[in-house]
């Protein structure tokens, strides 16, 4: 029985090359996002290159009275076969921006949280239901401390992963497998127009490392595995200290 | 907010970030501003560019000049737009993103018996790139150029228009558009027709040839190879003035297993003086005795054949800081002849450490009107960027004119705007296809400048 993989967020770079890899690996494909355009595109892409089913699908994470319909419309998508997560959206407008205007500091808590919460909360049930599958939510090493260049992003994720500590124990029951990814920098859209970020991955191969991690881990990792030692110590910087970095 | 902050957020809302890039002979460093959208929606915003500035598109950046470059101007990268669109196995008829390479094409392709009707001797290359040089392979003189098997495009144009343009629909704009090095505007998909092969393999004749007049018969004895190529020991002179090794090669009715591709990657810049004429000398007897004297018979899987350089990622960096340059040209059949041996000559005179020269027999004109092919030779030699290289330059491509010949943009960086006129007899037809798209001059490039287009 084909697997599916549900990609929540799906035309950003890191999600598309996590779809491929799922491709590759003969996954079918629902590419969830509000760009219908880029996402026919991209559906067409994997269907020609990898011979799997893929289907756009239109997502608003912020549009919560959605996701109950969007939900059963992924479960009926996915068949008999087993129904996977890739939860990837989330916004990163500038700190600057999100301080000197609270409107853009709360939409960016809607869509990176409470509408993560709202769709993962929605797809719980199915997921013990099926008994099995895995969920993978992007998670940022931003979340780890919170810097004065980007706290608002990485507030966002923090409270997304203690969000998916509490989420993975009550799905653990049922055999699903949950993992949060503390990504660092990854060459995309949004980290282009950034000035030069160390360890910057390339989203094929963050996403070959995350498909391995997703067919066996849960809990959370990081991606690339440089982030832990440096965000160990990061972590321990005492505070007159690490507030005096300019990071 | 103070102003520089102020523009920079501005920047960072449009995906703009301040950058360098160069061509890939890396002789020179070209300061900019570069957009590199993920999907298509973002591909029409880097239209409006930051302070007006021009804008010029970069595929993979495998031009050796700069015709991708744009200095204090705006360069959008299209790398990221790598999609199929649609691909039907009934006629070979592809779909596909401008940012989607040769490399994509032969791992999705091959295995399903098809394989690009043209392909560049590099993998890298993308499509967009590709039709905006109207690239020609190993295969030119029967095949003719990459333009020749695209049926139609969809051009983003400078006012934001989207044109879907075929030959029959708007023939000035297609023909402006192939080998148009991106001046008539953001190619944001291309429909080309893919052929089919019976096997994932090649079957590759090599042998020895001893001098410039044995090359060109045995390239006449070979016309009817689907594939043919020669290199040429750029340092050797006198009576061996043009000696090297002649490749053809056939679709092999039987493949080869699968195996995934090796590449290593050059470590470093090199160091100046590891390209002195002697270890050049070394490396190119050792290459023409690779092949046995009494030739070689092999088959190999297509990457091999199609793009041997590839298997040394940025071996461009073998040149050292300094760069190179590619000096190609193509000269006619006739005069060419003599021509062809005056270019070596000079070379070898020079002694300018090139390693291997390519020399290939050309077919048939290119549809575009600054498309590069037309029946002939065409040789292509690297030069490293050293004092008196461009004087170099400047002799080669005197004899090239005065036979009638022409420069290859792809590879060009140091051709004068009078030279290319009387190179490019449609420069006119171009420019005034140009004037109609583009009227406000929002499209330009470092070559489009240099070359008064
Ligand atoms: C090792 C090597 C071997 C080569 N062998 C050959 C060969 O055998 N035959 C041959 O013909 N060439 C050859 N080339 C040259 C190469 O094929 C051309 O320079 C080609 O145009 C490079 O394509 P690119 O994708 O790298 O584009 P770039 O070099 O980045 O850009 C090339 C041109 O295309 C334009 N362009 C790119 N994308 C778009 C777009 N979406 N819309 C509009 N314009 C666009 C750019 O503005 C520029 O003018 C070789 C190059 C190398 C490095």
């Amino acid at each position: 029985m084909r697997e599916t993989w549900l990609i929540l967020g799906a035309s950003s770079a890191v999600a598309r090359a996590f779809a491929r890899e799922a491709a590759e690996h003969g996954a079918a494909l629902l590419l969830a996002g509000r760009d219908m355009e880029d996402l026919g595109h991209q559906a067409t892409d994997l269907a020609i290159r990898h011979a799997v089913p893929a289907v756009p699908m239109r997502f608003e994470a912020r549009d919560l009275a959605s996701h109950a319909g969007f939900v059963a419309e992924c479960r009926e998508r996915a068949g008999e076969g087993l129904l996977n997560v890739f939860l990837a959206f989330g916004v990163m407008p500038d700190q600057a921006e999100a301080d000197a205007d609270p409107a853009v500091a709360a939409g960016m808590v809607e869509a990176n949280f409470t509408g993560a919460v709202s769709v993962l909360g929605t797809l719980g049930p199915v997921l013990e239901a099926q008994r099995g599958g895995v969920v993978v939510a992007l998670g940022s090493v931003a979340g780890d401390r919170g810097r004065k260049r980007n706290f608002l992003y990485g507030a966002t994720k923090a409270a997304l992963l203690t969000y998916l500590q509490g989420y993975a124990a009550r799905l653990s029951g049922a055999g699903v497998r949950v993992l949060c990814i503390k990504a660092g920098p990854v060459d995309t859209g949004m980290t282009w127009a950034l000035p030069k970020l160390p360890f910057m991955a390339s989203p094929r191969a963050f996403a070959a490392a995350a498909w391995q991690k997703a067919r066996r881990g849960s809990g959370s990792a990081y991606l690339p595995g440089i982030w832990w030692p440096v965000m160990s110590i990061i972590r321990l910087l005492p505070t007159p200290i690490f507030n005096r970095l300019d990071i | 907010m103070p102003d520089s902050l102020a523009a920079q957020a501005m920047t960072r809302m449009t995906g703009w970030k301040s950058t360098a890039l160069q061509g890939w002979g890396r002789s020179t460093l070209s300061p900019c501003l570069a957009a590199r959208p993920e999907r298509l929606r973002e591909l029409r915003a880097a239209l409006d560019t930051p302070e007006g500035r021009t804008l010029i598109a970069h595929g993979g950046g495998r031009s050796y000049g700069d015709a991708a470059l744009n200095t204090d101007g705006a360069v959008v990268v299209t790398g990221r737009l790598d999609r199929i669109l649609a691909f039907d196995p009934a006629t070979g008829e592809l779909v596909a993103e401008p940012g989607v390479t040769f490399a994509d094409l032969l791992a999705v392709f091959l295995p399903r018996g098809f394989v690009a009707p043209v392909s560049p001797g590099t993998a890298h290359v993308t499509l967009g790139g590709a039709l905006a040089n109207d690239v020609h392979g190993k295969n030119h003189h029967h095949a003719g150029s990459f333009g020749d098997h695209v049926l139609w495009f969809d051009l983003l144009l400078p006012d934001g228009r989207m044109q879907r343009v075929s030959e029959a629909e708007d023939p000035a704009l297609f023909h402006a558009t192939i080998g148009g090095i991106g001046l008539t505007g953001l190619i944001a998909a291309i429909c080309l027709r893919l052929v089919p092969v019976p096997s994932n393999a090649l079957a590759v004749r090599r042998r020895r040839v001893g001098d410039l007049d044995e090359f060109l018969a045995g390239f006449e004895a070979a016309s009817g190879a689907t594939w043919s190529v020669g290199w040429i020991d750029a340092l050797a002179s006198g009576r061996s003035l043009g000696r090297g090794i002649l490749e053809t090669a056939e679709p092999s009715p039987t493949g080869l297993p699968h195996t995934v591709p090796k590449s290593r990657r050059f470590p470093v810049d090199a160091p100046g003086w590891l390209l002195n004429g002697m270890s050049v000398r070394a490396f190119n007897a050792l290459y023409w005795r690779r092949v046995p004297a009494a030739g070689q018979e092999v088959t190999v899987p297509y990457r091999q054949f199609l793009y041997p350089l590839d298997a040394i990622e940025g071996w461009n960096r073998m040149y050292g800081k300094q760069g190179f340059r590619q000096f190609q040209c193509v000269v006619p059949p006739g005069p060419g002849v003599a021509a062809l041996r005056r270019l070596l000559e000079t070379v070898a005179a020079a002694g300018s450490a090139s390693f291997l020269a390519v020399l290939k027999v050309m077919g048939p004109e290119g549809r575009g009107m600054l498309s590069f092919g037309m029946p002939g030779y065409s040789l292509a030699l690297d030069i490293p960027a050293r004092p008196g290289s461009e004087e170099l330059f400047g002799r080669l491509e005197r004899i090239t004119r005065d036979a009638g010949g022409r420069i290859y943009l792809a590879k060009d960086s140091l051709l004068s705007a009078e030279a290319f006129s009387a190179m490019y007899p449609r420069a006119d037809e171009f420019r005034a296809v140009r004037a109609r798209v583009d009227p406000d001059r929002r499209l330009g490039s470092d070559m489009a400048r240099r070359l008064g287009l």
